[in-house]
């Protein structure tokens, strides 16, 4: 199988993905450049973190309109697997494919920290490898990361069970002090109603060795694996 | 002589989306002795020049607040017509 991770100008953690696919992972990758209009086969499609275009306007804004993403939104809605980390997520949500909006951080500053987040649902494609209930360490590098929705756009995400990941604290608590952005119902990353797109404000790629800290990142990489060899091999049977 | 028309876009947060960057300049306001100011919000605006031949210039207008320099889930946008 073979994942793409698309690099936009201003994008930072392109190499940070490709690395966690290519040498961890042990899976194949390319990158995507934002102007080319070719998936190049990819079976999964990585936006990763950064600030494209400067973050310029809003966060993920500009970096919607560019040639790649015509492809990546024709990718999702065919179904096709796309997961945004952190600036990913906010072009994620601003070119539709995902629900709500990213805004300021309630306490005005950009966080760099690891913080802890519940795995709520384990149906996803990008969480099948973990426990519900399950506490994961993973780092939040953000200024504008706190998850905003209407009221009952937000219920409606809760009921159909598409938050994936909450912010916690150690022991899998919800509070506020374990909410680092001021994200509603400390939501961390969420799925679209069909389950193949995921964006997260955290960096699952950042944490996949322990010599990083954590590899509890790696549990996603290794939940969307398992899910496209799956379907790739029922594909070719 | 120029025959490009000017409009200007106002982007405001929605009531009830929480607006960091308004109530920390609020909390400055108030420790500069300012306290009758009750609450701040703040925005961003646009100038656009525009094409004064181009047609449908009110829809166009409309159409790049929409898609581009608002997002309609936190956002409004006001738009003052060119002259």
């Amino acid at each position: 199988m073979k994942f793409g991770v698309v690099t936009f100008p201003g994008a930072n953690c392109d190499y940070d993905a490709y690395a966690a696919v290519k040498f961890v992972l042990g899976e194949q990758v390319e990158f995507l450049w934002h102007k080319s209009h070719d998936l190049m086969g990819s079976d999964v499609v990585i936006l990763p973190g950064g600030f494209a275009y400067g973050d310029y306007l809003r966060a993920g804004a500009i970096a919607r309109f560019s040639p790649i993403m015509d492809k990546v939104i024709t990718f999702a809605r065919s179904g096709g697997t796309v997961m945004g980390i952190c600036n990913g997520f906010q072009v994620l949500t601003e070119c539709g494919l995902l629900p709500g909006a990213l805004i300021r951080n309630r306490h005005l500053r950009f966080s760099c920290k690891f913080v802890h987040l519940r795995v709520e649902n384990n149906t996803a494609r990008f969480s099948n490898a973990c426990r519900v209930g399950e506490v994961l360490k993973i780092p939040i590098a953000h200024g504008e990361g706190s998850y905003y929705h209407f009221d009952d756009e937000v219920r409606k995400l809760e009921d159909n069970g598409q938050v994936v990941f909450r912010y916690v604290d150690v022991e899998g608590n919800v509070t506020d002090e374990a909410n680092p952005n001021g994200s509603i119902n400390n939501i961390a990353g969420i799925v679209n109603t069909e389950g193949n797109v995921l964006g997260m404000m955290p960096h699952p790629e950042r944490a996949v060795e322990n010599i990083l800290g954590s590899e509890d990142g790696l549990r996603v990489l290794e939940s969307v694996r398992s899910v496209v060899t799956r379907s790739n091999l029922a594909g070719k049977a | 002589m120029s025959d490009s028309k000017k409009a200007t876009v106002y982007v405001r947060l929605k009531d009830g989306v929480l607006d960091p960057q308004g109530v920390t300049i609020h909390k400055a306001l108030m420790q500069m002795g300012y306290g009758d100011f009750l609450a701040v919000r703040s925005g961003k605006f646009f100038e656009l020049e525009i094409k004064g031949d181009s047609a449908d210039i009110d829809r166009k207008i409309d159409e790049v607040c929409a898609k581009l320099l608002s997002n309609p889930v936190i956002e409004n946008y006001t738009v003052e017509k060119p002259q």
